[in-house]
């Protein structure tokens, strides 16, 4: 792959202007060098959305939402936006925005797909837990399964994106956000700083207005897209020079020092809720302020402890940092290239741990050798999957060669 | 041989506890045939129920009201759900007082919906208690958890306001269906709700899971008769009547 510039150079005014914005930030990386730190992280979000996605057990401990406000989510949507506008944005300036359109209604597509196949596995899932499980004491709980009377109204609204049951709400608020993209690009190349100043205008009328996408049979999308398209822009800004130009405010000291304050004001609130003894120590002036922490709009307490993370992350993990060649994180590295394969294999892991424990049984043994299990299955499929893309695969000698850009979600 | 000698200790040692339980308290109910202990912070609560209080101090009647979804009863049984089983427990430690509870069933009717009963309910009944179970039927119809805090909120207020006392209780911790219905947003609200009308909340939830992951009761598993669901509300009763106790600050000692 050639330097940015050159495509860029021909281009008009406007577009130099976001190459020498965005230049430092898009150092493309010499071929085969992937700016591994977002696989591993990726890697990892998937691996703590299976866990979290699961039947709390030892491994829930490891997550991070046990020690702050964000969880993996918050990395997941991010690192999307983060290489989904690195991909996509090169081809926008290389091909122009029809290309580039075309190729992420594709992506968009893939993900639909992936989508409505996950939603088949539930609906087995289900139907076989509703004809089985008879237990009075959950009779009013089991109404959920009510939905399965009426095929013909469910699965389309579930087509229409607007059915989705719990754990499957991640991959819709992607398709929404991905198809946005074009005009998110479309803005950046024009001015970054105010295409992200619009995304936080959103956010904040989403906020102000109370908007919110409807869902089936009734409620409201358990991922706002109006909220949670600030992350996915946060990451596209960053990826397009932002994080380059705020390499300055990373690097201050005084960064440093409100970002381990704030994680550790966030670790303590989060302690108070698994240890109840401790909440007397929380003042109720600021528990009457700071409750509810909100997922579904992506509270500003959430983004700023995901910023907060993000931020000693990259100030402490070089981009050269030996450790990201090393053996030991190459499972996560692996995964995290692979995103949209492990994360649906992720989804359908949890389903099928939650029947296993069902029908085996429990226990605390059981619950943690069903997470590990499923962790190595997701190591191993991304391990297949990458050796169909460089060996097995009839243009296994092609991808070597160039960046395939329909893989956002994967090899950047 | 001393790790198996450690155990006939520790064993012992339970029994001895078990044993002592009873033994203490000497108007206590029979010891249940389940274990189900509850862990002290799940009953704490630091808000108060000063009519019931009132009530019980200066002899008059305790006319409670339970106002809930189909999980506060058992089908074909409800002489063996958690209010019946409260009934018989508060009964038992307030020997001296008249004690009145009914009923009221909205199944399938979120908070929302129930508020406009509440008042009539309340009017008609002139409860010094009124006990709301409440989040299921919004959480399985995803109610937006902000219009949800509001309805639990309203309907607090306006039971505050008509004189009765309240305790809120939550979700119950069905493991099964974890995949469909999504509890958290609405054990959240809940709590939110709890603190800002300063309302005891009987964490239902969090007590079911306990008993789930001690080993009290295997919630997962696919197939009970009613017989689990008895065992489960007869736990559940007398929780309650225990945490109604603390929060009414009744002192069993002041009693007969």
């Amino acid at each position: 792959m050639s330097s940015i510039a050159d495509p860029v150079a021909a281009t008009p005014r406007s577009d130099s202007k976001v190459a020498t914005l965005a230049a430092p930030a898009i150092t493309m990386p010499v071929t085969g060098e992937r700016e591994l730190r977002l696989d591993l992280f990726r890697g990892m979000a998937l691996w703590l959305i299976f866990v979290d996605h699961l039947p709390a057990n030892i491994l829930t401990w490891l997550t991070i939402r046990n020690y702050g406000f964000s969880d993996a989510t918050e990395i997941f949507i991010f690192i999307s936006g983060y290489t989904a506008a690195f991909v996509y944005g090169r081809a926008m300036l290389q091909a122009g925005f029809v290309v580039a359109t075309a190729r992420i209604m594709r992506r968009v597509w893939q993900i639909y797909v992936a989508h409505v196949f996950l939603f088949t596995i539930f609906l087995a899932e289900i139907s076989y837990v509703a004809t089985r499980f008879e237990n009075p004491l959950y009779s009013e709980e089991m109404g959920i399964m009510d939905f399965l009377k009426q095929p013909d109204v469910t699965i389309v609204q579930a087509l229409l994106l607007r059915f989705r049951p719990v754990n499957m709400d991640v991959l819709p608020l992607y398709i929404v956000l991905m198809l946005f993209l074009p005009i998110i690009l479309w803005l950046m190349k024009w001015r970054p700083d105010v295409t992200l100043g619009l995304s936080v205008l959103l956010y904040a009328l989403a906020w102000q207005f109370d908007w919110y996408l409807t869902a089936y049979p009734g409620g409201f999308w358990i991922f706002n897209p109006f909220a949670w398209q600030l992350l996915f822009v946060f990451g596209a800004w960053c990826a397009l020079g932002g994080a380059a130009r705020m390499s300055r405010i990373l690097s201050s000291p005084v960064t440093l020092w409100i970002c381990v304050a704030y994680l550790l004001f966030a670790f303590f609130v989060t302690l108070t809720w698994h240890i109840p003894q401790l909440s007397f120590l929380m003042p109720k002036r600021l528990e009457q302020w700071m409750y509810p922490i909100t997922k579904t709009d992506l509270d500003v307490l959430r983004f700023a402890h995901f910023l907060a993370l993000a931020a000693l992350t990259v100030r402490f993990l070089p981009r050269d940092w030996a450790g990201l060649k090393s053996r030991w994180l190459r499972p996560l590295i692996l995964c995290g290239q692979h995103s949209l394969e492990i994360f649906c294999l992720g989804i359908f892991l949890a389903f099928a741990g939650h029947f296993v424990l069902a029908e085996v049984g429990g226990g605390a043994l059981m619950h943690a050798l069903v997470s590990l299990s499923g962790i190595l299955i997701m190591w191993g499929v991304a391990w297949v999957i990458s050796w169909y893309k460089h060996s097995a695969d009839k243009d296994a000698s092609k991808a070597k060669r160039m960046v395939n850009a329909d893989m956002a979600g994967g090899s950047v | 041989m001393r790790p198996g000698s450690g155990a006939v200790l520790a064993v012992s040692l339970f029994a001895g506890l078990a044993a002592a339980g009873p033994a203490r308290a000497q108007n206590a109910p029979q010891a249940p045939p389940q274990a189900c202990e509850v862990p002290a912070y799940l009953l704490n609560t630091e808000s108060l129920l000063p009519k019931v209080t009132e009530a019980v101090k200066n002899g008059r009647p305790l006319n409670i009201l339970v106002v809930g979804s189909r999980s506060s009863t058992i089908a074909s049984s409800a002489d063996s759900a958690y209010p019946a089983k409260l009934l018989a427990a508060l009964k038992q430690k307030l020997p001296s007082t008249p004690i009145d509870l009914s009923v009221e069933l909205q199944g399938g009717k979120t908070a929302e919906e129930t508020d406009a009963i509440l008042i009539k309910l309340v009017e008609a009944n002139r409860p010094t208690l009124v006990i709301w179970q409440t989040g299921t039927v919004d959480a399985m119809r995803s109610v937006d958890p902000d219009d949800f805090r509001g309805a639990v909120g309203d309907g607090v207020a306006a039971l505050q306001k008509a004189g009765a006392d309240v305790v809120l209780i939550n979700l119950q911790y069905s493991p099964r269906t974890e995949t469909m219905i999504s509890a958290p947003p609405y054990l959240d609200n809940m709590r939110v709700v709890a603190q800002q009308y300063s309302v005891p909340l009987f964490d239902r939830f969090g007590i079911m899971r306990h008993w789930n992951d001690a080993g009290d009761f295997d919630l997962f598993s696919t197939f009970h008769g009613p017989d689990m669901a008895k065992r489960v509300h007869a736990c559940l009763g007398r929780a309650l009547s225990k945490f109604v106790f603390d929060a009414a600050r009744l002192d069993p000692a002041q009693q007969n």
